[in-house]
């Protein structure tokens, strides 16, 4: 409970911990404890909108669902069923159910759930969904909670319901001022029937205690101290250390490797090829992510230390396979060969850009593009892993146990019902930890050894083994009439695919903006093949196209003379939804109150100084921010303020994450914008550590200003919409500050000295 | 090779080979996870230790250089005053995101302010960029280390009316 810990005066705290220090609970058994929590209410729900039984009327029938557990003393154990990866979702979907069901924050505790199909839905941390999908179900599960608790203690009084009402985990008899406890009634309550879910009273926003209010980070108390909670703390009994060497060039087999010689080194347990099995590492959009099992050599220690040192010493001769000459160099030199042949496919087609084009006053030109991206969470990939006998227990940080457990099932021969998924915290997802690669590496070394093994991947393997940000190449051409407004729009998009499907996340939808918005608007695309696996990465398809539609928009706004803006809002129109479901209404707000909180058009700025603006719909949200950047004259950026407003909804769930989420994702897309690029030669990635693929630095970092338009629309996510608009508004602001466009990422100081 | 360690106030013997870095020493031989792994090679900070007072990428310290000296991990640090506020301030700052770094900034955090009671921006920077947060929590970790450095420094009066 953080408000406990945060009341204690620290030293004191400090004292009374050291005294503790060595009897205190592991963190498995305050697990167990929590689980333990015993004689109270279990309450097994199903989830209308997840399964539909409760609309058949058969909740509890089959898809059962345990959340809340009340004990006699009154404290309330709330399970959050997706995985944590930083986006603060243990903390929040607790929130949505406590608030229902009325208890005070202070006496939830919260638990994570193992992975459990047949208990949960929907347990996954991706695409900014945690929010949207869960809103009015979890808040559904706390109101019939509270509606079985209300029952119990009518019963007890032998009074109608209008007579009964509920406050901070208590029932209250009105008319006599008597109250029960939830603690004294739960065990009542849990044999009564379920209520149907469609039909519980949900409060009126205005009447929230929990939503909409600040709660610290429900882990962070275990953070500060150095607990256990990341999957790369596990310890299983009688566990081995892996490391895993795949092929520098992405699915290379070993051909032959000293695998006696390593067998001997000190600490070396086990050293073995892994041949691999079939699956794709290379998915094309929209397809399931099965990523198969990738060869290599597997070596098993006593220690993790001493099975990194011993891969020092192992020499593989790599059947490299097909792939081995390609490099980014001749992507990109591809790229400008397609760009002057017609697209392989018409992705939209909206009246005459070429005529367009041909009678306008006014024509722009411009070729962006945008590197491969790694997503360099601060936890390596890693996994353990127990199989024997049929069966695996795996303890993973994954975003995405589904398909992980179904990969494994599919490439050991196992039954899924006989692997159990315990969810550990997260350092870091970005969208790394929808592929389950390691989970399958770990999983398969243990069956190997037959020893519950912990496989860690170093720091290159990790650079060096990703689902990338695909690269990408744009060759645009817009056309403004005599009075400066954008009439034609032609953008060839050189992607990466084959059989005229894009790779994973190298895609661009047909409604991307400013399509319906431009009269004549052509967008084609051509594909490159490629051997490098892609994936998504916070945000994906819009962390590299909302630079370059933002950009250009840019561009004709200056081409046009008019301020950018101004000319981002006359753009947008009337407000209408257009298809897509990107509300023009909703974006020229955004933009507006960013105009006011910014000062736009009211600042003097010194020379080598300039404001951008840049504004997104991104994964149902709705963000536009201003950029101040100053640019030396040996070209170095530096980010003076940021100010962001977003629109997700009606409700911001937790106030404090929202605004630390915010400003995070703003600082990722700077960090993409300003430092990080992978580099493919060979068929293989060049970086190989955080010294050439750095993640923003605490002196890159700026104050950003976060503030959120209350919409009547219903709650969206916010892991990732504050991405997208960072990237363009810094790009923009530096042509504000130099009169240079970026038309590549990451910048280049070079191309900005004066 | 056998090395007797001084860890948190307390003895650990281990038998490790003696290039083994502390990091993993820690982690894997004491059982003490909260020091991270991330790079390797000094270059994001999630090692960060104490060696007597100071700072220290633990990833880069093999074990046999550690001697006799005094190490103080992310579970040992909230005895110390400097490590206690900062924890406060932390959860009252509402800082973590993933938290994987979070052990690493307090280190180099505590190191600072138990050396420079009221840091500057700057010296604040200079202390912490070699700290890598990947989920860019650097706006809250900087009001977060001005907090404990206000709290640390002042008088218990102070503190009361604060
Ligand atoms: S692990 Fe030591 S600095 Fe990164
Ligand atoms: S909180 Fe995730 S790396 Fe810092």
């Amino acid at each position: 409970m953080p408000q406990d810990r945060l009341s204690a005066n620290p030293p004191e705290r400090a004292a009374r911990r050291s005294s503790r220090r060595h009897a205190g609970p592991s963190r498995r058994a305050f697990l167990t404890a929590g689980t333990a929590v015993g004689g109270g209410l279990l309450l097994s729900l199903s989830l209308p909108g997840f399964r539909g039984m409760a609309a058949e009327g058969k909740a509890g029938a089959a898809a059962l669902n345990a959340f809340v557990s009340i004990a006699p003393d009154n404290s309330v154990t709330i399970v959050a069923k997706n995985p944590e990866i930083g986006q603060g979702v243990k903390t929040m979907l607790p929130m949505l159910i406590a608030e229902e069901l009325d208890v005070d924050w202070k006496q939830v505790r919260t638990e994570q759930a193992s992975f459990d199909p047949s208990l949960y839905e929907g347990q996954f941390a991706g695409g900014s969904m945690a929010t949207p999908l869960n809103w009015l179900p979890m808040r559904r599960v706390g109101a019939a909670a509270r509606q079985m608790l209300i029952s119990a203690a009518m019963l007890a009084w032998k009074v109608p319901q209008s007579e009964c009402a509920t406050q901070s985990g208590q029932v209250r008899h009105l008319p006599t001022g008597r109250t029960l406890t939830y603690g004294v009634l739960s065990a009542t309550a849990a044999k009564l029937p379920v209520p149907d879910l469609n039909r519980v009273k949900l409060k009126d926003p205005k009447d929230f205690k929990i939503i909409g209010h600040s709660i610290p980070g429900a882990d962070s108390p275990l953070v500060v101290e150095g607990r256990p909670l990341f999957g790369i703390d596990t310890v299983v009994p009688g566990m081995l250390y892996a490391v895993f060497q795949k092929c520098p060039v992405f699915g290379g087999k070993v051909a032959s490797a000293n695998l006696d010689a390593i067998g001997k080194l000190p600490g070396v347990r086990h050293a073995f090829v892994v041949e691999g099995a079939a699956g794709h590492a290379f998915a094309a959009e929209g397809e399931m992510q099965l990523t198969g099992l990738m060869p290599g050599v597997a070596i098993v220690a006593d220690s993790w230390w001493r099975a990194d040192k011993a891969r020092r010493q192992l020499a593989v001769r790599w059947d490299e396979g097909p792939t081995s000459r390609q490099s980014s160099e001749g992507f990109a030199r591809r790229a400008a060969e397609l760009a002057d042949k017609p697209a392989e496919k018409t992705l939209r087609n909206d009246g005459d850009a070429a005529a367009a084009l041909k009678g306008a006053a006014r024509v722009v030109e411009a070729a962006y593009a945008y590197p491969f991206l790694a997503h360099a969470t601060l936890e390596p990939q890693n996994c353990t892993a127990h199989v024997q006998g049929g069966k695996a227990e795996i303890w993973a940080p994954t975003q995405n146990p589904d398909a992980g457990r179904k990969l494994v099932a599919q490439t050991l021969g196992l039954d899924e019902k006989n692997i159990v998924v315990h969810l550990t915290r997260i350092g870091g997802g970005f969208g790394r930890r929808l592929m389950n690669d390691y989970m399958v590496e770990a999983a398969w070394i243990s069956k190997v050894t037959g020893a519950p093994v912990k496989l860690v991947w170093n720091r290159s393997d990790d650079i060096q083994h990703d689902f990338y940000r695909p690269a990408g190449w744009h060759f645009l051409k817009g056309g403004l009439d005599k009075n400066g407004k954008l009439v034609a729009w032609h953008q060839h998009f050189v992607s990466f695919g084959g059989n005229g499907k894009f790779a994973s996340s190298a895609g661009m939808s047909a409604n991307s903006y400013p399509a319906g918005r431009v009269a004549n608007l052509f967008y084609g695309a051509s594909m490159m093949p490629l051997g490098v696996p892609t994936g998504p990465l916070r945000a994906p398809g819009d962390n590299g196209l909302i630079f370059v539609f933002q950009s250009f928009i840019d561009e004709m706004a200056h081409a046009a003379g008019k301020d950018p803006l101004q000319f981002q809002i006359d753009l947008l129109g009337g407000r209408t939804v257009l298809p897509g479901g990107f509300d023009t209404g909703r974006a020229r707000d955004v933009l507006e109150k960013v105009r006011e909180v910014s000062g736009w058009g009211n600042r003097q700025l010194p020379a080598g100084t300039g404001l951008g603006v840049a504004f997104a719909y991104s994964h149902l949200g709705y963000f536009a921010e201003v950029v101040e950047a100053a640019v030396s004259a040996a070209g170095r950026v530096n980010v003076n303020k940021v100010w962001a407003v977003g629109d997700i909804g009606s409700q911001i769930v937790n106030p404090t994450a929202a605004v630390n989420m915010a400003q995070g994702a703003i600082l990722d897309g700077l960090g993409e914008a300003l430092n990080q690029k992978i580099t493919i030669d060979k068929g293989r990635v060049a970086q190989a550590n955080l010294d050439t693929f750095a993640p923003l630095s605490m002196t890159q970092a700026a104050p950003i200003e976060v503030h959120f338009l209350v919409s009547d629309n219903s709650p969206t996510g916010l892991g990732e919409p504050p991405l997208p608009p960072a990237v363009p508004a810094l790009c923009n602001a530096i042509f504000a500050a130099t009169g240079k466009r970026v038309r590549s990422l990451p910048v280049d100081p070079k191309t900005l000295r004066v | 090779m056998r090395y007797t360690l001084h860890v948190n106030g307390g003895e650990h013997t281990v038998d490790v080979d003696g290039d083994t870095p502390l990091l993993w020493v820690l982690r894997d031989a004491i059982d003490l996870k909260g020091t991270k792994y991330g790079c390797g090679i000094g270059r994001c900070g999630a090692c960060t230790v104490h060696v007597d007072g100071a700072a220290v990428r633990s990833c880069r310290m093999p074990v046999a250089d550690v001697g006799k000296s005094a190490v103080t991990t992310i579970e040992g640090v909230g005895n110390t005053p400097a490590g206690a506020w900062l924890q406060a301030a932390w959860l009252e700052v509402d800082v973590v995101q993933c938290g994987y770094c979070q052990a690493g900034q307090i280190m180099s955090a505590a190191a600072l302010i138990a050396r420079n009671a009221a840091p500057s921006d700057g010296d604040i920077a200079a202390a912490m960029d070699g700290n890598i947060c990947r989920c860019g929590t650097y706006l809250r970790i900087q009001e977060a280390i001005k907090r404990a450095a206000k709290n640390h420094s002042a008088t218990p009066a102070e503190r009361k009316g604060a």
